[in-house]
This record gives C-alpha cells, structure tokens and sequence, in this order.
C-alpha cells in the first residue's frame, strides 16, 4: 500500500494549505497532532525551566536565587504545566496522529471541533502564564490547589487561573468526545473491539475517563469562583461549608487524572515492546481488562491522597483495600510485559530502550506507590519528598517515557527519515542516567523526613538535594538534545520504509512513509 | 572551585552512606520514640522488604530477558501469546501478597485510631506561619515561632547545626504521660508533623482533629509543617520537648510565673533604647516576613513601613492595627500573640527605624499605653 | 454519520451529567458525613427523649473556643471541662463580647472530635444554629443545651466539642445590599 491519493478529489481532499493559514484552519488530524506535539513540547521545556529554577534554589541550604513567595508560583505552574500542559496535550497530539491510521479511519470524526479543542490550548496557557505579570503573581497554591489557601487567600490572579483551567477541561473534553467518536463509529471493516490496537485500546479508556473526571474539576474551579466572588460557602468553614469538602472533589478527579497520564503510556510500551521483541503481545486480552479495571478502580482509591485529613478509620481502611486492589491489574501489565519479551528476539532501538526503561522505572515508582497505600506508614510518607520520588517515577520515566519511546517509534512514519541511532542511544543513556540521579535520592530525604514544597531545608538533606539539582540539570539539558534529534530527523535522515521497523504491526505501517496528507480514505479490509 | 569539592564531596558522601549503611538515619524512616512510631516503623521496614523483593525479581527478571533473548544471527522468536494458567496464577499471587501485606496494616491502623482519654490536652493551631500551643488543663498559652534568623537564611551567617528546625519557645511535654493534641488552624490548611512520634495530622480551619502520643524518653524532637500553607510554609517548624514529669511541673509553674511578671513589667518605666532593643528582636521574628527588613515590605500587598504616614505621625492608629489587625488583609491581629511590652516595643521600633525617627514625630510607644487600650475596650 | 451523532449526543450528556455531579457531591458530602461523623460535624436537633432503659455512663467533655483569624471579640465558655453522664441533658454558657467600636456579625462554627463521637452529640439549642450580632462594647451570654446519646461507642471516654468564631461582618453586609 502507498500514498496513492485518490483521484475523486473534492474539495475535502486537497494537500495541506501554504503559510500560517495551514496551522490555523486546518482540521487535519496529522496537522492537528503535529500542533498539539510541539505544543506539548513547548510547555515541556517552559515546565522543565520551571523545575531548574526549584533545583537550583533547592542546591543548597540557604535562600539562593528566588524568594519564597516566586519559589510558591514555580512548583504551582511546574505542576499544572507539565499535567496539563506538556503530558497531556501529549498524548491528544499522538492519539491524533496515530488512531486514524491504527482503525484505519480517514480522519477524525470531527474534524472542527479538533482544530478548535488544539487552538484553545495556547490561549489557556497565555491567561496562567500572563499572571506573572499581574500584580500579586502567578498561582502559588500548589497545582493541587487546596482551598482556603486557593480562595481566600489568593493572590487576585486567582480568576484567570479558575479561568484557565476551565480553558483545559473544555478543550480535553472536546478531545476526548472526537476520540471516542472516531474511535466507536470509524473503525476499518473487520476491525472489531478486541482487534483494536492497544493504544487505541487505552485511549479509549482514557477519554472516557476524562469525559468523567473533566467536568467535576471544572465543577470544583467554579465553587471556586462563587466562593471568591460570589459569597457563596462551599469551602469556607464560616458559611457552613467545609475546606475538606474540596479536596474530596478535587482528588475525584484527581485520581482518575493520574490514570489518564499513564494508561496511553502503557498502549504506546505495549506496541513497542511487541515489535522489537520480534512477537505478538503476550495476554492482549487480560492487557484490555487490566485497564478497564484500573480505570473502573481509579474512581474508588481517592481519599488514599488525603489519610491526614482527619478520615473515620472505616474510611481510611476502605481507601487503604482499593488503593492496594490497583497493584493487581498493574502487576498483570507488567508480567505481560516481561513474557512478551520472553523468547523473543529482541533487538535495542532507541524507542525499545526507553520502552525497556519504562518497565523498570514504572515498576519501582509503583512499588513505592503500593507503600504509600499502605495508611498507618502513610502517616510518614505524608507531602515529604517519599511522594514526590513517588510520582515523579511514574511521570518522568514513566508516562514522559512513553512519550518519547512514542516519538522515536513513529517518528519515521512522520518525518519519512529515520532518527539519528546513535544520538537517539546518547539521548536515552543520558536521561535515564540522570533521571534516577534526579529522583532515586528523593525517596531517601524523604524519608529521613524532609517536607516537599519548602523553599529551604535543614542541613542532613543538603547532600542528597545536591546530587538531586546535578541529576536534574543534566535531565533538562539532555532533553535540548532531543530537540535537536527530532529537527535534524525532519530536515535529514536515512529514507525510511513503509514499514520502519522489522516485524512492526498494525495499519500505520502500511502506508508510506512519511504519511500522506490523507490516509484510508478508502478503508482498509481487516481480518 | 570549591563548588566543585563540594559536589564531590556530597556525591561521596552518598555513596559512602549508602553502602556502608553508615548514616541509616539520613536514608531511612525514623523509628522514633514511642510503640506507635516504632510499630509503624516495622510496618514500613516489612513493607519496604516486601517491595525490595518483588522489585529484585522483576528487574533481574528484566536483565535476563534482555540479555538471554536479544536478537541474534537467524534466530525464530516464539510465537505463543498467551498462557492462561500462567495469567490466572500469577494475578492470585498478588491477591495474596497484597492480603499479607493488609493484615499487620489494618492493626496498626486500628492502634493509632486510639481515643481514650489523654493526661495532657494540648490545643494546637496552625497560624501563618506559626504554631500556637495551649494546654488546656493549665491555661498555658504560647506562640512558637521559628528562630533562625535572616542573617543565615540569606547566606550571611554560618548555618547552625539545627538550621529552619528551631524554635523562640518549643512544646513542652512530660515523658510517659498520655498526651493528647487537638489540631486546628487559624487560617489555611496547615499540617503539624513530629517524625519521632509518627502523627502527622492537617490542621484545618474550623475543625479539630486529634492525635495522640505518649513518649518515653526524654529529649527535644523536631519536624516541619507539612501542608502548602503560603509562602513561609517552609519557615514553620514544629519542636517538642519532652521532659520528665517533675520538670515539666516546673516548666508549668514558671509559665505561669512568666505570665505575672509580664504584667509587671507593663507597669515599669521603659527608656527608648531598652523598646527599640526589644522590638528589633520581636521585629524580626514577627514582622520580617512580609514587611521585610528594611521596612519597605512587598508593595502592594504588603505595605512599607518605612516612611509610611501612619507610621510617622499616627500612634493611635498603629496601635489599633496591631491590636485589631487590618479587615480582608494578611495583617492579623497580635493582641493575643505578644505581650503588651513586645507589642509597645515593637510600634517604638518602626517609629525609630529607617529614618523615621528623623520624619516622623519620632513619639515612642509604653507598654502602659497597650494595656490601656485593652482596658479601655473592655 | 448518523452513529456518530449519536455517540456524540450521549458523550455531551455525559459531560453534562459529571458537571452537575461535581455539584451534587456538595450534599452527597453532608449527608455522608452525618452518617460517618466525617470532620466532626454535628447533627442539628434530634432527639431529646429517651426511653427509661437506657444504660447511661460517665463521659468527659472538654470545651474549646477559638477565634478564627482577626476575629476581635472575646469570646469563651463557662467551663472547660464537664464530667458528664450519657442521656442526660446540660447547658453551657458561652460569653461573646463585642471590644471594637463598630458593630460586628460573627458565626461560631461546631466542631466535635473524634468524629465518629460526633453523631452522638446531640444539641437541642445552641448559638451556633444563628449568626450573631453585637454592637460594639456589647456583651452577650448564650447557651448550648446538649445530650450525648447513650449509644455512643465504649471506646470514646471522652468528647471534645470546639467552637470557631468566624467574623462574617463583611459578607454579611454584602449580603444585605444586595437584598
């Protein structure tokens, strides 16, 4: 199959327009997808030098080169910029450009609305990043935004945030109803549920998740509105409301949302193990049902966020069971995982390394995960650097992982070059080097009791916050390198196949590389 | 450089502490000073285990499979994919080491929900950025304010060796008595953490929780406030002394003791240098913060104070806003936190400080004044 | 198309449905927390009558008040603690004073610790039920009248109940102009 365009074109199927006016009206789903990845790109490195700002403030005892009040704003915005910023849209950009061609579908279901759920992005982030230059600043209340600390005792920029973060929701849940639409009514012939590839498999589940959890966060920021500016008492204890009251709904969606940074990471491994392990997936069916699960579970386990608030012990235990049920259906990921790679015949491109990296890395941030389950030793672990360790494994060498090792797998099919191996192999040495210098000691200072969110520590976690910054600057320069990559892989490149890979899989494989304009415009047959 | 030693040197000493297990206490939970923390503790180490394990396994698992099935000249991978027995035992397996890992969890749970009766109630209440301790059975009341100053915050002083975890005044406990601590906030969410005795719990406002703990060893014990609470968050350490019961008697009669010289000393006659004295130190535990050092403060929402007007030529004025605090403002009001001597000390500093002795009509403010205006109120 | 349009429709009435859930979580939460004693909230005026064959015991009340930040008034109770007995009822007087020379509106707000002790503490009258106004150097004397119920668990010896006093003068004032 190649990029024979068909011949009956109207006016649906010209070639991509010239100039800006290609980016700004297109409703293409491979031009939406490249808009959302450099999008995403973009906030990773404005999030990442928010992290170098923490770090080099956090490299040694003693107020260092911001004052607290703009450290509050750096670990605010690092948050909700790298959540909802760059891991999310992400994901939104690779769903994009990867399930039409996976389902064997010519476009996105609609296409409109596409364009308009990317193009709302950049202007969310314009109103949250403006409030540095408004008076009062940007958000310093954490990116879990607790009230009062959130409400009465914001700084008045307060609005814009509520005001972006409803910008968000709107433009994930326009993203997640053209996923599921395209993904329920626009499959290939042939081509039913459990034929679906993986990572359309945990889109899938991921958008439905986000149809759930997006309004209830937009639910919260709005009590959060009338409570500022509309005398209302939700979470203000001298109305009859309660401030506990908004952290329950906040982790409602919270929790979810977790999953929602991490189950397209899981599709994305599952295809890149399966490849260059030379094997079909081990146990695709239990794959489906352990994420479902996980999904369905991901809505009964929040309050394990919350084991200091003050809960019943009725409520503390149940959260404590439902929060250690999750480690079964990811245990059984893992475990398919490892036996798909089981007398395989494994070779090591960049994408199977980080891949590979993912596995290893995912499963120690997982295990301390199930620690912090655990609600008596909670009591500890509480808001110390143990959870920062934690979710920082999961995040960066777990779902930013699997973004990358994304990228690398298809960036051929993208840019019709293949990447440079052996900067790709130094891009991957390097972050994974770093990465573990960065957060494995976190789970130690943590331990040895040092809160997270200070500006400034005690002197027995000097050390390990040093060898934390060092790991960290190498993190954030390494990744200029893969800027570099992927430009010199557009520009230049060995002339890649339609196949790219030995013994790759599935429908995108089977047109040229780069993808045409338009693809399956026809539908392919599926057996 | 000597950055670069440093580097060195830090990364050294992590290797060295990691494996020689030589600072355990640097890497690892404290297994503190009561059952509970201790329990907890072991709790933790089993769980830790556990997780060691299965992580070895994997990840060994992991170097296996990497080294033994990497592609080689003309080798035929399998082609199985899937083996139902295999899936159905290992998803048991986990049901089981989850359910062991469950049980010692549960009890332990149920010993830290304990609510019998404590020999010592003591009300705690977070405040920006600060703790504030009354014991209920000896009407003790008391701030308790960080006390490492700017001066090696900023890089000026050498650091001392208990560095953001001291205290002007710490909690004060007797040893081998029940002590149980109700935990509320004055304004945000403030969370009140001692690592040695395992209770962590989030002071919110208009709610009490509770914790307890009963100690048996003397000593002083620190930790941190461990809930976003604005922008000093990390500038609000916890510290308990724990001491035996004989001298904690003591240390109860001596704060009440205290409480009547105070009101004493309200009524002796204060020269200008003895108030600018005190008030620089009440100044810069208190004050610092927002209206900074040079009393310029952070405009707009925090005013200066330095060449202020009010603060010049209106004494009346700052009194009431010292005693009242300012409505919809972060100032609060510090009738209750400071003694009329710190509070009359303090108005006397910014009226002398930065020059405003020269701008300003330079009037001093007497304790005697602070109680009048509490007196007049009443 | 005509499927997507369906698929469609009920995905926006999903959206729909989780934003007004979001809200519904706000009573869902209170009546969970009635039932649970969740943050000590305190169930409102219930039963003041018991059956003669109840087996009362001896339980320790502790009596906290707080004023929440820049709330000026004075604002204590009668006692600190009270040994009391299940199934009978006792009235405590708190004292709110008024020191400013402007009017004020304040709201205490009850809190009953441990929580699972909350659903038995039971208040026929109290002034937390109404907001209160105090003009100034104005003193006031009101009364809380309580019951603990006689089911209350064994293991609770001891019940804390603590007031916060809100000053609400602001958005009480807010209020009225916009009336």
């Amino acid at each position: 199959m190649s990029a024979v365009i068909d011949s009956h074109s109207d006016d649906h199927h010209h070639g991509p327009a010239k100039g800006i006016t290609r980016w700004l009206y297109t409703t293409n789903h491979k031009d939406i997808g490249t808009l959302y990845l450099w999008f995403s790109f973009l906030m990773l490195f404005l999030g990442g030098a928010m992290a170098m700002v923490i770090r080099a403030e956090l490299f040694e005892p003693g107020s260092q080169i911001v004052s607290p009040e703009f450290y509050n704003q750096m670990l605010t915005n690092h948050g909700l910029i790298m959540v909802f910023g760059a891991v999310m849209p992400a994901f939104v950009g690779l769903a994009n450009w990867i399930i039409p061609m996976q389902i064997g579908a010519p476009d996105m279901a609609l296409p409109r609305m596409n364009n308009l759920s990317f193009w709302i992005l950049p202007v969310a982030f314009g109103i949250l990043i403006s409030t540095f230059f408004m008076e009062g600043g940007g958000p310093n209340f954490g990116w879990t935004f607790y009230a009062p600390l959130s409400t009465a005792y914001a700084p008045p920029t307060v609005t814009f945030f509520i005001f972006a973060v409803h910008i968000m929701g709107a433009s994930s849940i326009m993203g997640s109803i053209n996923i599921i639409t395209t993904i329920l009514n626009m499959r290939a012939p042939g081509m039913t549920f459990m034929k679906m590839p993986l990572f359309t498999w945990t889109w899938l589940i991921t958008a439905y998740l986000l149809i759930a959890v997006m309004p209830v966060l937009a639910g919260a920021v709005t009590m959060m509105l009338m409570d500022i500016h509309f005398g209302t008492s939700f979470f203000n204890a001298a109305g009859g409301g309660d401030p506990v009251l908004f952290q329950h709904i906040f982790w409602f969606f919270g929790h979810p949302e977790v999953y929602i940074m991490i189950l397209p990471a899981f599709g994305i491994v599952s295809h890149i193990i399966e490849t260059f392990s030379r094997k079909p997936i081990f146990g695709y069916t239990s794959m489906v049902y352990a994420i479902a699960s996980i999904a369905i579970l991901s809505f009964i386990v929040w309050a394990h966020h919350m084991f200091t608030v003050g809960m019943p012990i009725a409520g503390e235990l149940f959260f404590m069971y439902t929060t250690m049920l999750i480690a079964i259906p990811t245990g059984v990921k893992v475990f398919n995982w490892l036996s798909t790679m089981f007398k395989g015949s494994i070779s090591f491109e960049t994408p199977m390394l980080f891949s590979i990296a993912f596995v290893a890395l995912f499963t120690i941030g997982g295990l301390s995960g199930l620690m912090l389950a655990i609600a008596p030793a909670d009591f500890q672990y509480h808001d110390t650097y143990f959870v920062v360790a934690h979710f920082h494994y999961v995040l960066v060498p777990g779902a930013i992982f699997g973004i990358i090792a994304g990228v690398y797998y298809w960036l051929p099919k993208w840019t019709g070059n293949m990447y440079d191996e052996v900067l790709g192999k130094t891009h991957f040495w390097m972050s994974f080097i770093s990465v573990n210098i960065t957060f494995f000691p976190m789970h130690f200072v943590g331990l040895a009791g040092m809160p997270r969110r200070i500006p400034d520590y005690a002197l027995q976690f000097a050390d390990f916050n040093m060898v934390i910054s060092i790991g960290a600057f190498i993190f954030g320069l390494t990744q200029l390198l893969f800027l570099f990559i992927i430009l010199k892989s557009i520009f230049a490149g060995k002339q890649a196949t339609s196949e790219v890979w030995e013994g790759a899989k599935g429908l995108e494989w089977t047109v040229a590389s780069p993808a045409p304009y338009h693809t399956f415009e026809t539908p392919p047959e599926v057996k | 450089m000597v950055l670069i030693k440093r580097i060195f040197a830090a990364l050294i000493t992590c290797c060295a502490s990691l494996s020689l297990f030589a600072g355990w206490g640097d890497v690892n939970m404290t297994p503190g000073v009561n059952a509970l923390s201790r329990e907890i503790f072991d709790l933790h180490m089993t769980i830790f285990w556990i997780c060691v394990v299965i992580g070895a396994l994997v990840l060994g698992f992991m170097v296996y499979l990497i080294v033994a099935f990497r592609k080689k000249e003309g080798d035929k991978p399998a082609q199985f994919d899937d083996h139902p027995v295999l899936e159905m035992t290992w998803t048991v397996l986990f049901a089981v080491i989850l359910a062991v890992m469950a049980i010692p969890a549960t009890f332990t749970m149920i010993r830290a929900y304990d609510d019998a009766e404590g020999d010592i109630n003591i009300l705690i209440t977070g405040h920006q950025w600060k703790w504030q301790y009354e014991y209920l059975e000896d009407e003790v009341s008391f701030f308790s304010n960080l006390s490492t100053d700017l001066d090696q915050r900023n890089n000026i002083a050498p650091k001392s060796d208990n560095y953001l975890l001291e205290v002007d005044e710490p909690l004060v406990i007797p040893t081998n008595k029940r002590i149980r601590f109700l935990i509320t906030a004055n304004d945000v969410i403030h969370s009140w953490w001692v690592p040695d005795f395992a209770v962590k719990q989030d002071a919110i406002p208009g709610f009490i929780n509770t914790a307890w703990t009963q100690v048996d060893e003397e000593g002083i014990f620190r930790g941190q406030c461990t809930e976003l609470c604005g922008q000093y968050h990390g500038y609000m350490p916890v510290v308990v002394k724990a001491v035996s019961p004989q001298d904690y008697e003591l240390w109860v009669n001596e704060k009440k003791e205290a409480k009547i010289q105070q009101a004493l000393l309200t009524e002796k006659l204060w020269s200008t240098e003895e108030l600018y004295e005190i008030g620089e130190g009440v100044y810069q535990t208190n004050c610092v913060a927002c209206h900074q050092v040079n009393g310029e403060g952070l405009p707009p929402v925090f005013p200066a104070l330095a060449g202020s007007d009010l603060v010049l030529n209106d004494k009346a004025k700052q009194i009431e806003i010292l005693m009242e605090g300012v409505q919809g403002a972060a100032m609060q009001s510090y009738a209750e936190q400071l003694s009329e001597v710190d509070i009359a000390a303090v108005i006397t500093y910014t009226r002398k400080a930065w020059g405003n002795d020269a701008s300003g009509d330079g009037e001093i403010v007497i304790p005697k004044e602070i109680l009048d205006y509490k007196n007049n109120k009443l | 198309m005509k499927a997507a349009t369906k698929t469609n429709l009920k995905l926006v009435s999903l959206v729909l449905g989780m934003f007004c859930f979001g809200f519904a979580l706000v009573p869902i939460y209170d009546v969970f927390c009635e039932i649970t004693g969740l943050n000590g909230k305190v169930s409102g005026p219930t039963i003041t009558e018991y059956d003669d064959n109840f087996n009362s015991r001896e339980i320790k009340i502790l009596f906290v008040t707080k004023n929440n930040e820049n709330m000026a008034w004075n604002f204590t109770s009668e006692k600190r603690t009270l040994d009391a007995e299940t199934g009978t009822a006792y009235t405590v007087d708190y004292t709110f004073e008024n020191p400013t020379d402007y009017p004020m509106v304040a709201q205490a707000i009850p809190s009953v610790s441990p929580g699972k002790g909350a659903q038995y503490f039971h208040k026929t009258e109290c002034f937390c039920f109404e907001e209160q106004l105090l003009q100034p150097g104005e003193k006031l004397t009101m009364p809380v009248r309580f019951i603990i119920d006689p089911d209350l668990p064994d293991d609770v010896p001891v019940l804390t109940l603590g007031y916060t006093l809100f000053d609400i003068s602001e958005s009480h004032i807010k209020l009225q102009a916009s009336n």
